[in-house]
């Protein structure tokens, strides 16, 4: 029997979703696929339903703020092993900061419920249909999502670490 | 216990239920974690969890921190095996940068690797026998467990929090006293280790109060994304090692063991023999241990040492570009993973070429497989949940970041 590699699984998701698939790129051997967000559960579903694909595995769900790319600033990566095929893939949506909401997997994996919760926990993304969307490793009654970028480490008034300390100094704050 | 006292939940009366906690610091929890137990008698009828007491904001710290300085906070995550962490993260900044890595560092890593697996399930399995009522069997592993320390102490002078290795390698090689302690461990623990599992592995008490503790179907942990011992005690027999083989794991010879029914004994016994299995790998390892250098030559990452540094041009210059972060770092995404001593232990890295990551992503197997514990004690006797808790192995540290 032969294994399907990457191509496989991105021609599989394009026939499939078609004008959903935004965008995809191969990083570090890894299948990065980028849909419209609210296909993203649809697409999971599939994906693990599917015999051939066989996505089993939930491996991780993180999400990334990215400040500067308007209209698009929070991204939603879900990361998915296929044991029978032995493929990572990295399902990418990204959503708006007016409207961070995307449809819950935890119907699908059990697993996602606390993954989902500690990305709500640091960035705010709502999960909807999540059973119990509520802070996990923070305080309840903390009332900023921190892992967003605005939020800084340091000192504000600090000027010995800020970013052009850290190679980029392009951006400006 | 058995399957009909699982079924005999009695029917909830409001007045019989107590609320208890368990936790946040009991002294079986082995770490800061609270449940909210609801119990009728003994019987917990359901339990809420509570984590987060230690969350150190790892990921927002790694923000702020150049590579090589990220090692330390991957210390304190599953601390009993801390070497495994540093390594993995190493690899996956090796990943980024698209290094290749002589054969001998990858020997050595899997010494250590293997080395750090035998710590952690020695602590994991002789606390369960703690808390089946055993504390005799605790103390015998413990003398081991000093000298793998011992062991990391040669190789990074330190013991706990090991910041084992260098992005491209180790700090130093193995030193004659490496050699000597490590040869000396390959011989006397074989024996130590059986004396261990002959007081628990056949131990009638010990069998009857783990058997049916806390058991889990290898579906429901599936969907649960369970990884480590805790997924192959239920017979399943994923293990990363095997799936994505890092650091030369395909040149060994080792089998994974799995189990039947994913309760606690099933979780002891797998940790037993992979812990004979790590045995093996490192025998295998150490005989065949290359020739070579004990780390890559990448100036840009591993800083040269001092003494050349005050009397050479290069190194100076190199070493002040490392400190001062004037290094072009590729732009791009990885995910590493590697099987610590909890599971799939992953880093996944967002560069955008800056100093620091641009994100950094800790798969923590603990965390994972940690929802799934109200679950697995659901209509059990209090002494159970805490015999499931210690055989899960949930380390605060890695649970919270």
């Amino acid at each position: 029997m032969d294994k399907k590699n990457n191509h496989d699984y991105l021609s599989a998701i394009q026939e499939r979703f078609g004008s959903e698939v935004l965008a995809h790129e191969e990083s570090f051997g890894m299948l990065n696929v980028e849909l419209t967000p609210s296909k993203i559960h649809d697409a999971i579903a599939w994906l693990q339903a599917d015999q051939e694909l066989s996505v089993n595995y939930l491996t991780n769900i993180a999400g990334v703020h990215y400040p500067e790319a308007l209209g698009r600033e929070f991204a939603v990566v879900y990361q998915l092993h296929s044991w029978k095929n032995n493929i990572r893939l990295r399902i990418k949506g990204y959503l708006p900061k007016e409207n961070l909401h995307i449809a819950s997997i935890t119907d699908l994996f059990d697993g996602a419920n606390w993954m989902e919760r500690e990305t709500y926990d640091f960035f705010g993304i709502q999960f909807d249909g999540h059973p119990d969307l509520r802070r996990i490793l923070n305080m309840d009654d903390m009332d900023y999502f921190p892992m967003r970028k605005e939020y800084v480490l340091e000192d504000a008034t600090r000027e010995d670490k800020d970013d052009r300390f850290f190679g980029r100094n392009n951006i400006e704050q | 216990m058995s399957q009909e006292t699982k079924e005999t939940i009695l029917s909830p009366d409001p007045a019989n239920i107590a609320t208890i906690n368990f936790g946040p610091t009991h002294p079986s929890t082995h770490g800061i974690f609270q449940n909210i137990l609801k119990v009728d008698g003994e019987k917990i009828i359901s339990s809420e969890q509570t984590v987060g007491y230690i969350h150190r904001a790892f990921e927002k710290l790694a923000e702020r921190r150049p590579y090589n300085q990220i090692t330390p906070i991957t210390d304190r995550l599953n601390y009993c095996s801390s070497p495994i962490n540093n390594i993995g993260w190493e690899m996956t900044v090796e990943k980024l940068l698209g290094v290749e890595i002589p054969k001998r560092v990858q020997y050595m890593r899997v010494i250590i690797m293997e080395l750090a697996r035998i710590a952690d399930h020695l602590i994991c399995n002789s606390v369960i026998g703690v808390d089946a009522g055993a504390l005799t069997s605790f103390f015998y592993p413990f003398s081991e467990r000093e000298k793998i320390y011992e062991l990391y102490e040669e190789l990074s002078g330190a013991r706990l929090t090991t910041n084992m290795g260098r992005i491209g390698g180790f700090e130093r090689d193995f030193n004659p006293v490496f050699h000597q302690k490590l040869q000396s461990f390959l011989k006397t623990f074989p024996k130590a280790f059986e004396e261990f599992d002959s007081m628990l592995a056949r131990n009638r008490i010990f069998m009857d109060r783990t058997k049916g503790a806390g058991p889990i179907s290898a579906e429901r942990a599936l969907s649960y994304s369970f990884s480590g011992p805790n997924l192959r005690a239920t017979g399943v027999d994923y293990d990363v090692r095997l799936m994505n083989p890092y650091s030369s794991y395909e040149d060994f010879d080792f089998i994974v063991p799995v189990g039947v029914n994913g309760d606690t004994y099933d979780r002891f016994m797998v940790r037993q023999e992979e812990i004979r299995q790590s045995l093996r790998i490192i025998e295998q390892a150490y005989k065949n241990l290359p020739e070579g250098d004990y780390k890559a030559d990448l100036p840009d990452f591993y800083l040269p040492p001092k003494a050349e540094v005050y009397n050479n041009m290069e190194a100076l210059i190199y070493h002040f570009k490392i400190i001062m972060g004037e290094t072009e770092l590729p732009v791009g995404e990885v995910y590493h993973a590697v099987e610590g001593g909890n599971g799939e232990l992953g880093y996944y890295l967002i560069s955008d070429g800056g100093r620091t990551p641009y994100r950094l992503q800790f798969r923590r197997p603990c965390f994972i497989y940690y929802q799934a514990y109200p679950e697995m004690i659901k209509g059990m006797p209090i002494s159970d949940a805490v015999l499931t808790l210690s055989s899960i192995n949930v380390i605060a540290g890695e649970l919270d970041a």
